[in-house]
């Protein structure tokens, strides 16, 4: 039985903040869940799909978020206890059903997880989905660790019962990537089968309705912050005068400080885990309570400007502080010793900070940059288009997975990145702006998730580039999550249907459509020759398993290479491709064959035809 | 217990996130409070994957600069570059078997002296057990237990104040029955190495 689906109440068990997540959704009993993959998101979601098999519990992974948010309203709608999670970005996907969804409302509990990311451990922005909650008029709650993430969950689905509304449970990585002890609860029983009861009055969002649906969107505000002003998530520790109002992991890093600096008698601390719409009332008087105030929250002052303009209107002007050049930055993550420093120093308070090592003797430590696998075929897929576009001024827009890490030298396939799908439509826009030739990258997860739609946008517009969709069977950057190109038999999972990338291109129109094996170097570039030569859209399908699934899967038996007494040392393989197995040894290209799956990639390139299959 | 704080820092694929979860089980037996952070996003493409442990009653799950009580290298080169973690009061183990980043074995960066590097090392904190723990797992029977020869190491010099015992029992709890025997043993070696390493 999977751990998680355990029937124990009062078991302690050391979890990740993701499962501690996954498992507050099973104690609280629900029956539906959707998702596209993200991290930090990414194991909410595995831990459900593998609970899915042998539970009730209706899960998937949808082609994008905006699908995810629309299935799961649908499922909301019907009865069902439903979750939708996905990472910070992936709310930009789904803004435009969930700005809607937020008028109309829920008839089961729903909670849309966001997992944001400051430091972009694995993002390509930080920005604050607070404002999300804010600007949809939704409410949310954020957990300050991974205990409380299990347990608010419960009271999310509540909460939205109560206003028949989405709600909103913000994490950041700090809490879906940490780990600690967990106490399990008792497990509600689900409701898996709903029913759908016609309400056109309240769901179909005809301007007629949707005025009227604003009014009762800005009554439940109200009746949501009174909610916030008597939730249990935001309450006050400590007596002391000067106060301090934290959020999210920044509520530990204070309550840390606080002790480390032993001035536990004179700080009072707000700690808002019911973040949307704010408590006034308790704010303010908190304030009044105060001599001076430091907030402390990763991100935008998003908590900073709502306690001054509350501070305005009751003529408070005590000190409020938060983010400065002096104090905290609006700029990635924060840590206990920078928030014991600056609370030190807002406070005044007395604080020499811990001596450091002197690092200035030593010596220098190459960077350990992250590199694709080695046996990975998007190497050889960047490395033929490089060779068939020899001489030819290109503009390589690239799109978010594991192949972004393509922009980096040699390989240099990546010239602009913003958003998943981004690829595909940006070239439509260079394609237009420019005289260059445009080659364009995208997995086939991500073709699914919103390649597609600008695909069809340079079909109609007969926009003029090349794209080559990456498909390797899976979802690879995120943890080797299923998408509808995929083969579900093979993970051992029957029922679901398979979309073939290749007649999808030519059901939409795309005239030159060519497939390619990347490992087969010589055929691939020839391929691609003919593809760069055609005026119009033409779309190439390099297919080649993700070798890390594949050996997975044992699908793929590595069968190592070795640089032969032939090579004459041209260091086209280290300088083409920059294989992780490849190292230098007394000046000599060798090739680690505990790393190496044999790919062959490097003979092929081999100008001396030096490196072979190692004999055993 | 007073708070200790220990950071594990690892290249992708040398069983780090195993290594930290096994102290989480540990703590749990032992009646620890334990709070762990990890950053692995990019660990399966060669990246440097790092824990934070904090061991008693702090509530904060991350590690500043400084602030180590405990270093846990896997690599050396990956050691040293996390000494801006230590003080002079952080206790090190590391391991003295290279895994140089793709950068150096392709000839464009450096790697320090390994020689160096423990000498830096002891110079700059308060005492340091290096040992191979590659070649001591290899003999345990798993290349792939490096991790656990390492936690030996570490438990031996008591800078972690957990019993032997304690962990032993964790790794049975987190291990994979067909790796269990090597593992036991993996551990008992690196508690022998670090005993005659400090000899």
């Amino acid at each position: 039985m999977h751990k998680l689906l355990k029937d124990s109440p009062g078991e302690k068990i050391m979890l990740l903040g993701n499962e501690a997540i996954a498992r507050g959704a099973v104690e609280a009993g629900v029956a539906f869940a959707t998702t596209y993959p993200g991290t930090p998101s990414s194991e909410i979601s595995l831990n459900l799909f593998q609970m899915s098999q042998e539970s009730d519990l209706y899960f998937e992974y949808s082609t994008n978020e905006k699908v995810a948010l629309e299935v799961a309203a649908a499922a909301a709608n019907s009865g069902l206890r439903t979750f939708c999670m996905m990472k910070h970005v992936g709310l930009n996907v789904a803004a435009d059903p969930l700005m809607t969804l937020a008028y109309v409302g829920v008839t089961a509990g729903m909670v849309i997880l966001t997992a944001d990311d400051p430091a972009m451990f694995s993002s390509q922005n930080e920005q604050d989905n607070r404002y999300y909650a804010k600007f949809g008029g939704l409410p949310m709650l954020e957990p300050s660790s991974v205990a409380e993430a299990k347990d608010m969950i419960e009271q999310a689905f509540d909460l939205s019962e109560e206003l028949k509304q989405p709600v909103l449970l913000r994490t950041t990585t700090r809490i879906n990537h940490s780990n600690a002890f967990v106490t399990f609860g008792a497990i509600k029983a689900q409701k898996t089968k709903g029913r759908f009861e016609r309400d056109p009055m309240r769901c179909v969002t005809v301007p007629a309705v949707s005025r009227g649906l604003h009014v009762k969107l800005l009554e439940k505000l109200e009746k949501t912050r009174d909610l916030s002003e008597a939730s249990c998530f935001n309450f006050v520790q400590g007596k002391g005068d000067l106060g301090i109002i934290a959020n999210g992991v920044s509520f530990h890093y204070a309550q840390d400080a606080v002790t480390d600096l032993g001035i536990e008698d004179k700080i009072r601390i707000l700690r808002m885990g019911f973040s949307n719409p704010m408590p006034e009332n308790k704010i303010k008087a908190f304030l009044k309570a105060c001599t001076r105030v430091l907030v402390i929250e990763e991100g935008e002052p998003f908590m900073e400007e709502a306690v001054k303009a509350f501070a305005q209107e009751e003529g408070i002007t005590i000190p409020i502080q938060g983010k400065s050049s002096t104090l905290f930055s609006r700029l990635s993550e924060y840590d206990p010793a920078m928030v014991r420093e600056k609370i030190a120093l807002c406070f005044g308070v007395e604080y020499t900070r811990p001596e450091t090592i002197d690092v200035s003797d030593l010596p220098e430590i190459a960077n350990r940059p992250p590199n694709l696998c080695s046996g990975c075929s998007h190497r050889a897929t960047f490395y033929a288009v490089q060779k068939a576009a020899d001489g030819m001024d290109i503009i390589c827009p690239n799109d978010i997975g594991c192949y972004t890490l393509g922009f980096m030298p040699p390989l240099s396939t990546g010239d602009f990145v913003i958003c998943m799908g981004s690829s595909v439509s940006t070239s439509c826009g260079f394609s237009k702006a420019t005289d260059q030739k445009v080659v364009s990258f995208i997995g086939d997860s991500t073709f699914f998730h919103s390649g597609i739609t600008g695909l069809v946008n340079a079909v109609f517009n007969n926009h003029n580039f090349t794209l080559v969709i990456l498909e390797n069977g899976i979802t690879a950057m995120t943890g080797h999550q299923p998408h509808p190109g995929v083969d579900m038999e093979q993970m051992g999972h029957s029922g679901y249907g398979r979309v073939n990338i290749e007649n999808l291109v030519k059901v939409l129109g795309v005239e030159h459509v060519s497939v390619i094996k990347p490992f087969k170097v010589k055929k691939s570039i020839d391929t691609i020759k003919e593809a760069l030569a055609f005026k119009g859209v033409s779309v190439i399908i390099s297919q080649e398993p993700c070798i890390l699934f594949a050996k997975s899967l044992k699908l793929k038996k590595p069968r190592p290479f070795e640089v032969t007494d032939k090579c004459t040392d041209h260091k086209e393989c280290i300088n083409g491709i920059v294989c992780p197995s490849f190292y230098i040894d007394e000046g000599r290209v060798k090739i680690d064959a505990d790393t190496c799956v044999g790919c062959a990639l490097c003979a092929q390139i081999c100008p001396e035809n030096a490196i072979r299959p190692l004999k055993k | 217990m007073e708070t200790t704080r220990l950071v594990i820092v690892a290249v992708g694929g040398q069983g780090n996130l195993l290594a930290s979860k096994v102290l989480g089980e540990a703590a749990l037996i032992e009646g620890v409070e334990v709070r762990m952070s990890e950053i692995h996003g990019m660990a399966q493409r060669g990246g440097v994957v790092e824990s934070a442990i904090v061991f008693g009653n702090a509530t904060s799950s991350i590690i500043s600069d400084g602030e180590a009580d405990i270093l846990v290298g896997f690599e050396p080169a990956e050691t040293l570059r996390a000494i801006k973690r230590c003080s002079a009061k952080t206790h090190v183990i590391t391991n003295t078997a290279t895994l140089p980043p793709f950068t150096v074995g392709i000839g464009k960066g450096a790697y320090p002296e390994v020689d160096t590097i423990t000498r830096l090392l002891k110079e700059k904190t308060a005492g340091l057990v290096a040992i191979d723990a590659m070649a001591i797992a290899r003999e345990a029977g798993s290349p792939m237990s490096v991790n656990i020869v390492l936690l030996g190491a570490l438990i031996q010099t008591g800078a972690l104040g957990f019993s032997k015992e304690s962990v032993i029992e964790a790794i049975k709890r987190r291990t994979k029955p067909a790796f269990l025997d090597k593992n036991l043993k993996a551990f008992d070696l690196g508690f022998e190495a670090a005993l005659n390493s400090a000899a």
